[in-house]
């Protein structure tokens, strides 16, 4: 297998070139979003330079091009998760795939159903659920997290019951970093009752490691280009095709029409009853040209990298005397996401102080208020690596997190 | 510290990280001037500042339009805690106009540091909820 050679593939990213406050600049914020390269950024250029026209309306040249653009951006995108070119919508991130796939299940949820999530889960795989579940009188349980902040399975057998609508779970936690054994929680889930709905939020995963929805067994899955080295603004929704059959849309309008009369509409088929209004096709040109770049380097060399960076990162911050690690200690199904928090020191004073030294974190609650809550913590530092990120990456952000305490004391 | 006449901010001498994280607000996040709770206090406000998770309570005790008391209590990064404790101090014994009129300029020259276009928040929670406190409960 080939080796990712992290400087030549920090060339590619026009941004990481620059100093910030005469450092150069050490970008370890990919859990919030990632950079983008020219691949991506050069596809998006050209879109709007040569091929911009709206899609599936227009007979003249550019509306072809910008349609055959589209779909074969979905074609790609369908690819790169193992699943069928129509089983892919456009959405404009993860929360809008989920949002959109909350609403148009809520119509098959009843008083009493229930909803089972983590304890794990970003704010935008509960908040949905919440509004959902006060909606329908439907109720909402957690498979708890264990002391080595990982999902405790064995639970899963006591909260499925007959019951159980949705089993709805993040893939990679974006706080935590843990890979969370998915595809056999969906298997025993179904064991236990085969009509579970298994919604896999993979906001954190698809950049990170091999995702194919069929292996996982998952009936929908949600991810955002921007986390995946493509542009904001848009993202996928992937449901089965027998699913998607039957499932309302809940956002109207052109484009997702096969006839409309003053008194009727009939809808067009999955995936585009799904896509109402004027699609990003730019944003879904970017996305295709992300996943193709990453396709280039391959997932199983990116897997790799990624593990390598999660062990050196650990061993690294476990020798800061006074810091904590939020987070498995052990590298194995865990993500180079590294939060942390420092006695004696807040997250946003800890950021500040990096920021200084050209390192770029996050600090505060990362979209998991009940994750922290359950952790007992107000918030922490958060250093998320990607494709780009070095060991020197990781040393300098030691040398930063030790000159801030420092500062404060707080060092011995 | 006179609010009247700002602090003198030339520090190029000094880093970034330690013109901003300076000793005087270092040593006011680790040893908070006025930090207790009020049972008898005339005023009380919460206040919350949502992107840094900083909380604050600020206690007053307001007799004849003077600041006989001021204190408070809450958690949060080190601007935010070293703004209130020094704004406590500064207010304390002052009546309730010169409390009234202190602009946000007004507490960046008592920090005595340059804030950042993302610290701003932090760094004006205390007098947000000072002025609160005062304007509310009238």
């Amino acid at each position: 297998m080939n080796k990712l050679n992290s400087q030549k593939i920090k060339s590619d990213f026009p941004i990481l070139n620059q100093k910030i406050n005469r450092h150069d600049l050490v970008y370890l914020d990919n859990g919030a979003t990632t950079q983008k390269p020219n691949a991506v950024i050069n596809a998006i250029s050209n879109y709007y330079s040569h091929d911009n026209s709206n899609t599936h309306r227009s007979v003249h040249e550019l509306a072809s091009r910008a349609t055959i653009q589209y779909e074969h951006a979905r074609t790609i995108t369908a690819k790169f998760i193992g699943a069928k070119t129509e089983e892919i919508i456009f959405t404009s991130g993860t929360t809008d795939s989920l949002n959109k796939l909350v609403n148009s299940l809520k119509h098959q949820l009843k008083k009493g159903d229930e909803i089972v999530l983590t304890e794990m889960e970003h704010h935008s795989n509960i908040v949905p659920w919440q509004q959902v579940a006060k909606e329908t009188g439907a109720v909402i349980k957690w498979i708890p997290i264990t002391d080595d902040f990982r999902l405790d399975l064995t639970t899963i057998s006591k909260l499925i019951t007959t019951k159980t609508k949705i089993l709805s779970l993040t893939h990679v936690s974006n706080v935590l970093g843990t890979i969370n054994p998915v595809k056999e929680i969906i298997k025993e889930a179904k064991s236990i009752n085969q009509n579970v709905i298994a919604i896999v939020d993979a906001a954190q995963s698809v950049p990170h490691i091999s995702v194919n929805v069929t292996d996982l067994g998952c009936d929908f899955l949600a991810f955002s280009a921007h986390k995946a080295v493509g542009p904001m603004g848009v993202g996928v929704l992937f449901g089965k095709s027998q699913l998607l059959v039957n499932l309302e849309p809940n956002h109207t309008g052109g484009g997702m029409v096969l006839e409309v009369t003053k008194d009727n509409t009939t809808f067009n088929q999955a995936p585009y009853k799904f896509e109402a209004g004027t699609p990003n096709v730019a944003g879904a040109v970017g996305l295709a040209a992300a996943l193709t770049y990453l396709s280039k380097l391959t997932m199983n060399a990116i897997e790799q990298q990624m593990h390598d960076l999660t062990v050196y990162g650990l061993e690294q911050l476990n020798t800061v005397h006074g810091l904590n690690i939020i987070g498995s200690k052990d590298a194995k199904n865990r993500a180079p996401v590294f939060s942390f928090t420092i006695k004696g020191m807040h997250p946003h004073d800890i950021g500040e102080i990096l920021n200084s030294h050209g390192v770029a974190i996050r600090g505060g609650h990362h979209c998991a208020m009940p994750l922290f809550k359950r952790l007992k913590l107000n918030g922490a530092s958060r250093a998320s690596a990607y494709i780009y990120n070095s060991k020197e990456d990781i040393d300098q952000l030691i040398v930063a997190i030790k000159a801030a305490q420092k500062i404060f004391g707080v060092d011995k | 510290m006179n609010i009247a006449n700002p602090t003198d901010l030339s520090t190029s001498q000094l880093t970034e990280e330690q013109e901003i994280y300076k000793e005087n607000i270092i040593d006011h996040y680790k040893h908070p001037r006025n930090k207790k709770k009020l049972e008898n206090a005339t005023h009380k406000e919460n206040g919350i500042n949502p992107m840094c998770g900083d909380h604050i309570t600020i206690y007053l005790i307001i007799k004849d339009n003077k600041i006989e008391e001021i204190t408070f209590t809450g958690d949060g990064c080190a601007i935010s805690q070293a703004s209130v404790s020094l704004l406590t101090d500064e207010l304390l014994g002052k009546d309730l106009d010169f409390a009234k009129k202190i602009t946000d300029q007004n507490v960046y020259d008592l920090l005595g540091i340059p804030i950042s276009h993302t610290r701003t928040k932090c760094a004006l929670l205390s007098i947000k909820t000072v002025q609160k406190a005062i304007n509310l409960n009238q």
